[in-house]
């Protein structure tokens, strides 16, 4: 089995969306064309294209989640295709027999696509490994290794507000250590060309080795602020308070939480994401969550047009057919 | 039965031999090296002409996976395979299911092992009873029933009062402590080295620390104690540093490193390769330079194979979720001969590290070649090349992580006590 190549066909086209660590910049311009272009359907009176009508998608989600697998299942359905959602219940004990088991089960009722969050990394990578030939797989998040389809609607959301990505200074701010997101967007923006990525956190929360990505680091939220254009606003897992990690949530908002004062360090026009779900006055404040350069909400909405757009490039339904505007009419 | 080896290249480290010459077997024991005994007449003639003639492998570590876990391997199996590859003696750690903690289960393994007569086993009682870190186990009841060190295996030490009293008493009854060091607490889940890797793969990771911290402090109890302390499977270069500076100073101390950390590293891990998912992690090449290099220079004293049979479900899930090791008896003999290839070490400490040292830390009589020794034997086509493929590994664990290599070296006979017990059939 290559390991490296498990995510591209023979043609060098996406059949499995496991990582973005490995994808060249024009694939990654390819989902956000795309994705734009699947922007405007869910504005539409008739909310679906036809792209993936008798296509069967499963959901399959060993840990909870409700708005990226809300997010799923309404871009599968406006592709028309056939959505089941399975929550299995997290287990840190569940046996991988079971999870092959699970699959094999599914794959028996002729699913043509798992979309799978799991709590250990390599989850996605495993079951890609793992299914009939003709069956992809799209990860939703496994362990802290990698969330892509959140990093691409991230870099949606940052195209349409900023354009161009080479001129841009990006911020992560959080916990980098346990974070599939910061993980993937630092591929991503690597691999679109920003001129610089950093990251900001707690020693206790950034891994010594990240710069081994190319990114700076900074121990100090003001100082990492300064003259950033995009700042991504990490969400604060409470069990880091519970190991040696952190002290208080309150000494972490102290330091770490995103304020309008601190917000005065980077550019005037700077935009503030967050993957969500946020915890106000813990990572971020509440004027800066809701207020003008907060685009949290757009990230949300954003979400459904990009995971549409990954969906029909690994089913292969996009190369022959891309949407047009008589598609969504057509139903 | 009389056996003669002729023409062969003979490396026998402990007697500082490295030559062409005979070699001559009688009633399981070696007669003579060069000159033919008066009146040999041998029953069977080996022509080793292009060969080299060693003494038997020793490994510090084969988990036999008997009693408890024979649906990854057996004494059977693995003896079996340790013959196909040379290896005449091997050390198995205590936990087994039953751990080895009662003089029942090391007869168990003492009488299986005979059974199937391939090699000879040494069983490591535990140190502590049922391997829990609380209370001492009987090791003067477990060495008189036959076992040659003690050892907690993996299971954590983290109470210092315990290892201090579990080293005094070890060395009273005079046995070795095998002893893998790792601090619990900083490897916690951790699953790979703390590196390039987890900070790309995002699996929790294993700081270097929880390795120096542990094999410190044991060096620091080994000075209070005088108790003799063999660390297994080393990883790390800062511990060979601390082992170097513990072994000049005169402290009673020796260690090993696993064969697949001689040649893999965490790069190896890929894209989540479960064969790479090992105890000690696979560390970065700064480490496994220094390995190598403390190999070299005697701070490690032995390589052993580290063999952990795994059946597929073992390794079929998620990183994390799978079974840390690796099967690798089938490959310990042609991976150390290529670090003599490399100019890494000589051939002769080569050998020496698959044989002489691993039998002295074992304190058993073998890995050597004088006349009278026991004929525990391994004979080698040193330019033999083969392909790492499941259908030419013996083991019942194909979770080999060098599966594909081409590898140089090949055993084509394996005396065990005189009697042939290998011969490779082309």
């Amino acid at each position: 089995m290559n390991h490296h190549d498990i995510q591209l066909d023979k043609y060098g086209r996406l059949k499995h969306f496991l990582t973005i660590d490995g994808l060249d910049r024009s694939l990654l311009l390819d989902i956000l064309n795309h994705a734009e272009s699947f922007a405007g359907v869910g504005e539409r009176a008739v909310k679906k294209v036809p792209l993936l009508r008798g296509k069967t998608i499963a959901n399959l989600f060993f840990e909870p989640s409700t708005r990226t697998r809300t997010t799923f299942e309404l871009a599968a359905k406006r592709l028309s295709a056939d959505i089941i959602n399975l929550n299995i219940a997290s287990s840190a004990t569940r046996k991988g027999e079971s999870l092959l088991d699970t699959l094999r089960t599914l794959e028996a009722m002729h699913c043509d696509m798992f979309v799978v969050r799991h709590a250990n990394s390599g989850a996605a990578h495993f079951i890609a490994s793992q299914v009939a030939p003709h069956v992809s797989v799209i990860n939703a998040g496994d362990g802290s290794h990698s969330h892509p389809t959140q990093a691409m609607l991230d870099m949606f959301t940052i195209r349409m507000h900023k354009k161009d990505f080479s001129s841009l200074r990006v911020a992560i701010v959080g916990d980098i250590l346990h974070s599939r997101v910061a993980r993937s967007e630092i591929h991503a923006l690597s691999t679109l060309g920003v001129s610089e990525v950093r990251v900001i956190g707690p020693r206790t929360l950034i891994p010594k080795d990240i710069h081994t990505l190319g990114v700076h680091v900074f121990y100090d939220l003001i100082a990492g602020l300064e003259d950033v254009d995009v700042i991504v606003t990490l969400r604060l897992q409470r069990e880091r308070m519970r190991s040696a990690l952190l002290p208080s949530e309150q000494e972490y908002f102290n330091l770490y939480g995103l304020t309008e004062t601190k917000l005065a360090a980077a550019k005037p026009d700077v935009i503030v994401m967050h993957p969500g779900p946020i915890n106000r006055g813990v990572e971020i404040d509440s004027h800066v969550a809701d207020g003008k350069r907060s685009v949290i909400l757009q990230q949300v909405s954003h979400g459904i047009a990009v995971r549409m757009a990954i969906m029909a490039m690994t089913l292969g339904n996009l190369a022959e057919s891309k949407p047009k505007e008589s598609d969504a009419h057509s139903n | 039965m009389r056996i003669a080896i002729k023409h062969g290249r003979i490396v026998d480290p402990a007697n500082n031999q490295d030559r062409v010459t005979d070699l001559y077997i009688e009633k399981g024991k070696i007669v003579a090296v060069g000159k033919t005994p008066a009146g040999f007449t041998p029953n069977r003639t080996i022509d080793a002409k292009g060969k080299i003639v060693c003494p038997g492998l020793v490994d510090l570590s084969v988990r036999l996976c008997e009693p408890g876990y024979e649906h990854k391997a057996t004494i059977a199996s693995e003896t079996t395979a340790a013959a196909s590859t040379g290896i005449t003696s091997i050390c198995c750690p205590p936990d087994t299911y039953p751990v080895i903690d009662t003089s029942a289960v090391v007869e168990l393994i003492y009488q299986r092992a005979l059974k199937t007569n391939m090699a000879r086993v040494y069983p490591l009682g535990a140190l502590t009873h049922g391997l829990k870190g609380e209370t001492l186990a009987e090791m003067h009841a477990l060495q008189g029933a036959g076992c040659i060190g003690v050892s907690n295996a993996y299971a954590p030490l983290d109470n210092s009062a315990v290892l201090r009293g579990a080293l005094e008493y070890a060395a009273t009854c005079g046995l070795t402590v095998h002893l893998f060091c790792e601090d619990s607490y900083l490897r916690d889940q951790g699953v790979v080295h703390e590196g390039i890797m987890s900070v790309r793969l995002g699996l929790p990771a294993i700081p270097e620390t929880a390795e120096t911290i542990a094999v410190s402090r044991a060096l620091l109890l080994v000075e209070q104690s005088g108790a003799r302390v063999h660390f297994c499977r080393i990883s790390s270069a800062r511990s060979i540093e601390l082992i170097a500076r513990a072994k000049k100073q005169g402290l009673p101390v020796t260690a090993d490193v696993s064969i697949t950390h001689l040649h893999l590293t965490e790069i190896d891990l890929g894209a989540f390769n479960s064969h790479c998912n090992l105890r000690p992690p696979l560390r970065s090449q700064y480490d496994k330079e220094g390995l190598r290099k403390g190999l070299a220079d005697g701070t490690i004293d032995a390589i052993c194979s580290d063999h952990q049979p795994h059946d597929d479900d073992a390794k079929s899930a998620p990183f994390s979720m799978t079974e840390p090791g690796a099967s690798t008896l089938d490959v310990l003999l042609p991976l150390t001969l290529q670090l003599a290839r490399d100019n890494t070490l000589t051939l002769s400490q080569a050998i020496a590290a698959l044989t002489i040292k691993p039998a002295k830390i074992a304190g058993i009589q073998a890995g050597h070649l004088s006349a009278g020794a026991v004929a525990d034997i391994c004979i080698i086509d040193p330019e033999k090349s083969w392909t790492v493929i499941k259908n030419n590994l013996l083991s019942a664990g194909k979770n080999n992580p060098f599966m594909g290599w081409e590898l140089t070296g090949k055993v084509t006979h394996t005396l065990l006590g005189g009697r042939i017990v290998y011969e490779y059939q082309d």
